[in-house]
């Protein structure tokens, strides 16, 4: 057993890190540090920079851009690149969409979306939740019906992270409404720009603006952007999900906005000594440090085993609630900090461009929105509870 | 022991529960809270016609003579309706220092004043560097012909920015951290070298930083004696923290209601949710804090307007404590147990959430009592 990476690891994550710095724009990485809202042109140029690297999709095969490596590798570019303050690459397109299109789509899909994935043509979104389809996914609603060479869609979708910004949707529908829940369904790329679909922002507690409705109304799809075959959707669906969930630890970012925490608990002060002097909280900081450590390893053990046989299964659901509940607490910590400064809700100081006086710290204005905003880890890609209850049948076989 | 209320104390509460049934649904707090008071005029002005803003002061300044158990069952209704009026602020907070420290021509002068509502006070005892210490003062006064000369800043004013008064702490002798040696102020804001930042909080009210520069107060400003005001800023705090434990029961209360009642409607794989045992517990733990929290709110109600002793002082740091947990709880459960729709902005119950959570905030967090309790804790 050796717990410590490999020379060839080691000598990989020089790479990476001299990559990064020479590469990461200051200004975005000024903005990631101090936890300020991406525009979309912030996270186009960095992928751009990543395209030109060939590390924007480390995931896909090498002949469509992708990389060879492995899960350790992938774990110490993640890790860097968060610790560099690199903005999170936006999931849908690149490690959501793309995976299925390149398992279930044809040639042509794939010739035709993976360039405008790389190239930041597309955007894309998830059109998978529902109003009344939440944990219950196979649930859904939303409507397609064949008509010639169209299917015509009718339904609404609730949730869609970024889907103001998107031109495209991958979205779950109900082709056969007659089938068993599962088997129904179909897996449908949509035009955003088509007809009678519109978009409304949902507001979150924090004031933001992240997540939306989307709303179809007769719109019509060409065949030709079906995944899969009619009725086989939700293969599509399982297949995306345990992708989706191996990234969601989140460690990286965790070890990151962990380092934030104690630069800040090393400026606020109680009673005349930094926060991070004080027993009480420097013992809570300490406790976070030593979950992480934990989770950390518990991730790089459950790749490892992964590398042998393929994704990770349903060891990725403990990971997920692990790694979740550890980002939380350090959220909670971060708001804890600042102590009444938490209370201000500085809307203008959270803008990227806010160059007036500072009511606190550059880094204040946002810890509470954050620690807020960041309740949705335990609710989005599948909630904590449905994680536990696929541990407990997968694993534990209850 | 009898845990009854009295009749009147039933009909205080029902009259406080009426009123803020009928003035503040969900959509009209959006309105206040969005407006440049940040509050309702009209409600205010409510709750001086009938009598609420007098609850807890004497008869002789026009008051009802209510206690703690009075404040709380107002402060209790107040927090279900996550009311935005610095009710707190001025009648229970600035009010009780008035009242304790007042000269007689300073208490006729304002209690009757606030009594009724007609004016409006905050209380400015924060700093940036103080993290909840109140002894932690760097704003300064020095003595100068006629009265003191005000320099330096007060942090996060709850209901500062519409505040015609605002009692401010600021050192008279002695270094920063000094026990001795501050003394408190009564400002106008409105005075040369005052200014204000006034901004939104994050759970819906207004506040605002307050700059003092060179600011001249005359001799009748000075609150109580000349550096020694710090045992009667933590007794008031003390009423203060009972009447927040209060308002965050109201507000544990309605967001505890409103998950139960989604997890009986809302349904997934077929069933309501509620039917799914891990969430049936998770709403009874969540029950369970609030029955804690409401034990601590009561016993800290109770001592609230008694004696200054270390029995209270623990009692209050234990109240603050488990209630500051217990909301915490209750929030981050509530929002949980909803999935998306508990985080969205046109929906009450992240309202109450984010209320809840901020209660830990104002008058010290958790971490703060646990370690004043632990200092005062009998070990025998
Ligand atoms: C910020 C945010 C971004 C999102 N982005 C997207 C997106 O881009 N695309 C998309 O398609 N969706 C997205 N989602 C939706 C997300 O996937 C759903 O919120 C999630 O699946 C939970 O569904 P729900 O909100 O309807 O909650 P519900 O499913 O109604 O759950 C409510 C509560 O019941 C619990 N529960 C449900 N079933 C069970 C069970 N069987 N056993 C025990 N407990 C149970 C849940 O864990 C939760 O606590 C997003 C959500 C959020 C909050
Ligand atoms: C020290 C001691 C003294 C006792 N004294 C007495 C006595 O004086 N007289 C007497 O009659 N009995 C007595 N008991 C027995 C006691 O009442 C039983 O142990 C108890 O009822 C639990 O039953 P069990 O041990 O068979 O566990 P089980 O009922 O088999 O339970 C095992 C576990 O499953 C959980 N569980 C069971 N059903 C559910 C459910 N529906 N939902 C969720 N979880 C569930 C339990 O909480 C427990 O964690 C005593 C037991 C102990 C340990």
């Amino acid at each position: 057993m050796n717990v410590n990476y490999t020379a060839e690891e080691l000598a990989f994550r020089d790479e990476v890190r001299a990559f990064l710095k020479s590469e990461l724009p200051a200004d975005i990485a000024a903005k990631v540090k101090l936890g300020k809202h991406m525009s979309k042109e912030d996270h186009q140029r960095w992928q751009q920079i990543l395209v030109k690297r060939g590390w924007y999709a480390p995931g896909w095969p090498v002949e469509l851009g992708g990389t060879t490596w492995g899960p350790v590798e992938k774990h110490i570019f993640d890790e860097e690149c968060s610790a560099f303050g690199a903005p999170r690459t936006v999931p849908f397109g690149v490690n959501m969409v793309a995976p299925v299109i390149i398992k279930f789509g044809t040639q042509q899909q794939i010739d035709h979306y993976l360039p405008r994935i790389l190239s930041g043509e597309d955007w894309w979104c998830q059109g998978y939740s529902e109003p009344g389809a939440g944990s219950d996914l196979a649930s859904l609603k939303t409507r397609a019906v064949r008509d010639g060479d169209h299917y015509v869609v009718n339904g609404q979708k609730t949730w869609t992270t970024l889907g103001q910004h998107a031109n495209m949707i991958f979205c779950l529908v109900r082709t056969d409404p007659e089938a068993q829940q599962q088997r129904g369904i179909s897996f449908l790329l949509i035009d955003m720009k088509s007809p009678g679909i519109s978009v409304r922002p949902i507001i979150t507690l924090d004031g933001d603006h992240e997540v939306n409705e989307v709303f179809f109304d007769n719109v019509r799809v060409p065949v030709g952007n079906l995944v899969g075959e009619e009725n086989q959707g939700w293969t599509c669906a399982k297949y995306l999900l345990t992708h989706e969930r191996t990234g969601l630890a989140g460690i990286g970012s965790s070890k990151a906005v962990l380092a934030h925490l104690k630069r800040i608990a090393m400026k606020e002060v109680c009673d005349g000594k930094p926060m991070l002097e004080d027993p009480l909280f420097r013992a809570q900081v300490a406790e976070v440090e030593m979950q992480l450590m934990a989770i950390e390893m518990s991730t790089l053990r459950i790749l490892a085993a992964a590398k042998e046989g393929g994704v990770p299964g349903a060891e990725s659901s403990i990971l997920k609630v692990k790694g979740t509940e550890i980002r939380q607490a350090i959220t909670h910590l971060l708001r804890k900090v600042i102590g009444p400064y938490a209370l201000p809700f500085l809307e203008e100081e959270m803008q990227l461009d806010y160059d007036g006086e500072l009511l606190h710290a550059d880094y204040s204005a946002s810890l509470a929105g954050d620690y807020f905003n960041m309740r949705k880890l335990s609710i989005f890609g599948g909630s904590n509870e449905i994680q536990k209850n696929i541990v407990s049948k997968m694993i534990l076989e209850l | 022991m009898d845990f009854k209320l009295t009749e009147e104390q039933q009909m205080l509460q029902d009259t406080a529960a009426r009123l803020v049934r009928d003035a503040y649904p969900f959509e009209q707090r959006e309105k206040f809270s969005e407006s440049e008071l940040g509050f309702s005029a009209e409600f205010w002005s409510q709750l001086g016609e009938l009598g609420l803003t007098a609850v807890p002061f004497s008869e002789d300044v026009g008051g009802f003579g209510g206690g703690g158990v009075e404040t709380m069952l107002v402060m209790t209704e107040l927090g279900r309706g996550l009311t935005l009026e610095p009710y707190l602020q001025s009648v229970i907070f600035a009010g009780g220092l008035l009242n304790q420290l007042g000269s007689d021509a300073q208490k006729d002068d304002l209690l009757p004043q606030v009594a009724a509502g007609s004016l409006q006070l905050a209380v400015a005892f924060d700093e940036p560097q103080s993290h909840y210490n109140l002894h932690d003062v760097q704003t300064k006064a020095e003595a100068v012909d006629g009265g003191y000369r005000l320099s330096g800043r007060k942090a996060v004013v709850i209901g500062g920015h519409s505040a015609g008064k605002i009692i401010v702490s600021a050192r008279t002798s002695g270094d920063s951290r000094d026990e001795t040696g501050i003394s408190l102020f009564l400002v106008d804001p409105n005075a040369p070298g005052v200014s204000r930042r006034v901004y939104p909080t994050i759970d819906g009210r207004k506040g605002c930083e307050l700059f003092l520069d060179n600011v001249q107060v005359g001799a009748d400003s000075l609150l109580g004696d000349v550096g020694n005001a710090l045992s009667a800023m933590r007794y008031q705090q003390g009423r203060a923290i009972a009447a927040q434990c209060a308002d965050a029961l109201g507000s544990m209360d309605e967001a505890c209601k409103l998950t139960l009642d989604y997890l009986k409607t809302r349904k997934q794989f077929g069933v309501p949710i509620g039917k799914f045992q891990v969430l049936q517990h998770r709403m009874v733990d969540m029950q369970t804090e609030l029955e804690q929290a409401t034990s601590m709110a009561i016993l800290a109600a109770t001592f609230a307007d008694g004696e200054d002793n270390d029995e209270r002082s623990r009692i209050i740091a234990a109240a603050k404590y488990i209630c500051a947990r217990a909301a915490r709880k209750v929030a981050e459960e509530a929002i949980q147990l909803h999935g998306g729709i508990g985080m969205t902005w046109e929906y009450n119950l992240a309202h109450h959430a984010k209320r809840l959570v901020m209660i830990a905030h104002q008058f010290g967090d958790d971490d703060h009592h646990l370690k004043a309790y632990a200092k005062l804790m009998q070990v025998a």
